[in-house]
């Protein structure tokens, strides 16, 4: 017998099969990956800390980013991170866990007026401490998050940038080395104000020399990525101003 | 016995050449100015539409003669997205890396019309190893040119070809740049895609004049 598929309720009944097939695939799928998925993101985000700290496989390739490998990342975060803070409240408290935080529930709540935690983490190295501070923000088309490590004098000693869909060869380029690396050195200070750093075209300073003004070069193309960046780090500084001047040298 | 018959090597062939998805049908042109300002943006793309469209062909195929005409627009969407999801969560869960990588694309590829239009023309209508072939044909023609527009925008854009400079530095100015050349910052725009999109069909079709639509 042909099936007749131009019935009304041939066609409900397909569509209600199609859903429940469907969904319990995709369901079956999520519940099965999500403990990789998360054992990876996890990883991901001890990669970036350390990263943003300096602690890299970069060696003496200036063009590439090289993470801690995933098999050894657990490892070092542990040696290399001495601390990790809460902040709630203006108050910072010891949490092991401090990492797991996810950055933008927190500026969610924080927006609807709710009690928020802010995680920092302290790092040392070569007797050298850092402190390690997490951003989120907006770029053109999606979110853009990363990490910036500062000494006591409030100079940047490294960064991580990512994005979830910035244009591919323009915006995207933020998490390239080329970019990233123009940050290190520079202050965020300007006198004792918190003014961050901007990403500014036409500043005369390609190559990046000038390390106290306040500005790296923009990349071609990627006007709003850039600026976006540039109010990401503005925001994540203004957060944690209040602690940052309990650790500043004067 | 050949392993394709000649009508098989035809269902590939085509898309590549005289029927290309792009070029000729002018489909899969969004993501075409999209994601070609790198070279490997464009391969990366093309793999993952090589992946979906073959399988997405195959299960409608196979599904052809139990999908109500009237919702199988719906259908079809929905056998593509869930193809997209579990490319998406099986590369974020063991090829995490190159996950990241792709990021964005996954997710573009569902508003890919190449592989709609080719449900809806194809699929619908032939067994699962034709579908199958014209899936990895129409997948390649998209590619092919993907991959074409992508080596010319990042050489000429960034001087670069897989993220390696290959024409020396622009800021030290070693190499080509030392005689005064200088990266077109308009072809890492969008509409420089269009425009050499637009020289790949003028180039084919003074190639092959039947091409040439009658006005």
């Amino acid at each position: 017998m042909a099936l007749n598929t131009d019935k009304n309720s041939y066609t409900v009944i397909f569509s209600a099969v199609m859903v429940v097939v469907v969904g319990s695939i995709l369901a079956f799928l999520a519940s099965v990956l999500r403990p990789t998925i998360q054992e990876n993101e996890r990883f991901a985000k001890q990669q970036n800390i350390l990263y943003a700290m300096g602690v890299n496989e970069n060696g003496d390739d200036t063009g590439g980013v090289h993470f801690i490998p995933t098999d050894r990342v657990e490892k070092e975060f542990a040696s290399f991170i001495k601390e990790q803070l809460v902040i709630e409240n203006g108050k910072a408290t010891q949490d092991a866990e401090a990492y797991l935080i996810d950055i933008k529930k927190e500026l969610a709540a924080k927006k609807k007026g709710e009690s928020y935690k802010l995680p920092l983490f302290i790092g040392e190295k070569d007797s050298k401490d850092f402190y390690i501070i997490p951003m989120y923000g907006k770029g053109l088309w999606d979110a853009i998050w990363g990490f910036i490590a500062l000494d006591d004098t409030m100079t940047i000693q490294g960064v991580y940038f990512d994005h979830k869909g910035e244009t591919a060869g323009l915006g995207a380029n933020i998490k390239m080395r080329y970019f990233m690396d123009d940050f290190t050195g520079e202050t965020i200070l300007k006198g004792t104000k918190y003014e961050g750093v901007a990403v500014s075209k036409g500043n005369n300073d390609p190559l990046n020399k000038i390390k106290d003004d306040n500005e790296v070069d923009a990349l071609s193309g990627a006007t709003i990525t850039g600026n976006g960046v540039a109010a990401m780090i503005k925001e994540s500084i203004d957060l944690y101003k209040d602690y940052l001047e309990t650790i500043r040298v004067k | 016995m050949a392993l394709l018959s000649k009508k098989d090597t035809n269902l590939i062939l085509d898309p590549l050449t005289d029927n290309n998805p792009i070029t000729i049908q002018v489909l899969g042109i969004c993501s075409a100015l999209a994601i070609t300002a790198e070279l490997e943006a464009s391969i990366v793309m093309a793999i993952s539409v090589i992946f979906v469209m073959a399988t997405g062909n195959v299960v409608i195929s196979l599904m052809r003669d139990i999908i109500p005409s009237k919702i199988r627009i719906i259908a079809q969407l929905i056998v593509v997205a869930t193809l997209v999801i579990i490319v998406d969560q099986v590369l974020k869960a063991y090829a995490y890396e190159l996950s990241k990588t792709l990021g964005a694309f996954i997710g573009l590829i569902i508003t890919n019309c190449i592989i709609m239009g080719r449900f809806e023309a194809f699929a619908l209508a032939n067994g699962p190893w034709r579908s199958f072939l014209d899936g990895i044909g129409n997948a390649l023609g998209y590619g092919i040119i993907l991959i074409i527009v992508g080596f010319f925008r990042e050489l000429l854009g960034s001087g670069t070809l897989l993220g390696f400079p290959v024409l020396g530095d622009p800021i030290t100015k070693t190499g080509l740049y030392a005689t005064g050349y200088e990266n077109n910052g308009f072809m890492i725009i969008p509409p420089a895609a269009l425009i050499v999109v637009g020289i790949i069909i003028w180039v084919q079709r003074s190639r092959n004049p039947a091409l040439v639509e009658e006005n």
